[in-house]
């Protein structure tokens, strides 16, 4: 529901991690979305491209790889992807189970190019 | 070239978050983040908390609101601070408004703070405002069936309360099944069922938080 909100966050945090490169272009972020985080994974990236129309993102592809919701018995001691949000183990219907994947929302990796490639005045 | 970057994207609102939490040690502030749908009853749990505690407690209320001040004037009416945050669309409160409404308020003449937060069952989960815990009210009238449907709301509370009990005869709410997909949801949730409205259940919430807040000038 507030994706543009995380959009805005997510330009902030990209541009500030492309200062050091002048003159880059932002290309391909990387972003880790888990199930239960919340978000919905369409409207970030429809927010995002609303957002960022100029600047160093203005053609910048949002790569969204969702995580599904992982959970560790501490019973039978393995670990589970859940389809649905009810922490209890699979396998041997435990319920002291730990969350280790699901919550994500984290930006993991950009791509940049060079901006003045082929150009000589700035270093 | 690639750059590496691991960043919760939220960072920059947890890092203020944090800030106010330690604002509230150093106050020693008992601060609760009241969560809910629009109409589960937040502020009426608020005008039946603060009139039960308002002789033990200094207390004081934010008051989140897409738009508004109707929520903070019924709560100014009990005599006790209350600062209303309008977000004007935003569907949470998020640290950042928080500290803001704070600047309205004498943080030294209180020690309990509830923040009631925006409308919502799904987003103000994920914002962390300097909260000590979130509590969650729920009326019967919303359906046996959000845990399954909003479990981040379920996840990150402590207390879950379940408001308007009063109407229970006519309504098909099925309480073993709410209850048990609740703690499916959350193990560790604390559960509560109560009526603002007769009074019903109203004790164990109200010791529950005598027990978290400490005293009047302590």
């Amino acid at each position: 529901m507030h994706e543009f909100g995380i959009a805005q966050s997510l330009l902030e945090i990209v541009e500030q991690e492309a200062l050091p490169y002048r003159g880059a272009r932002v290309t391909r972020i990387k972003l880790l979305i888990g199930k239960l985080s919340g978000v919905m994974p369409d409207a970030l990236r429809f927010a995002f491209d609303a957002l960022s129309t100029g600047g160093i993102t203005k053609e910048a592809f949002l790569e969204i790889e969702e995580v599904p919701l992982r959970i560790k018995c501490s019973q039978c001691g393995k670990i589970c992807i859940l389809d649905d949000p009810f922490l209890i183990c699979p396998l041997c219907k435990g319920t002291d189970v730990e969350m280790i994947a699901g919550r994500e929302l984290e930006i993991r990796e950009m791509v940049i190019e060079d901006g003045n490639q082929g150009s000589q005045e700035h270093p | 070239m690639e750059i590496k970057v691991v960043k919760n994207i939220l960072e920059a609102n947890e890092v203020i978050a944090s800030q106010n939490r330690t604002l509230f040690a150093e106050k020693g502030i008992y601060v609760l983040n009241l969560m809910g749908s629009p109409g589960a009853g937040k502020t009426t749990l608020l005008e039946k908390t603060i009139e039960h505690l308002k002789d033990r407690n200094r207390i004081a209320v934010i008051e989140g609101d897409i738009a508004s001040s109707r929520d903070a004037e019924r709560i100014a009416d009990h005599a006790i601070p209350a600062v209303q945050i309008n977000t004007g669309g935003a569907c949470h409160l998020d640290g950042n408004m928080v500290r803001g409404g704070l600047k309205e308020l004498n943080l030294d003449q209180i020690d309990l703070l509830i923040v009631e937060n925006v409308g919502n069952l799904v987003c103000p989960a994920e914002f962390k405002i300097g909260e000590n815990d979130k509590v969650m009210i729920i009326s019967v009238t919303e359906g046996d069936d959000k845990p399954e449907k909003y479990p981040l709301m379920f996840q990150v509370s402590t207390v879950l309360l379940l408001n308007k009990i009063d109407l229970l005869p006519y309504l098909d709410f099925d309480m073993e099944k709410f209850q048990g997909d609740a703690l499916k949801v959350n193990p560790k949730l604390e559960i509560m069922t109560l009526s603002c409205k007769t009074g019903e259940g109203l004790d164990s919430w109200l010791s529950w938080i005598k027990e978290k807040a400490g005293t009047k000038g302590s």
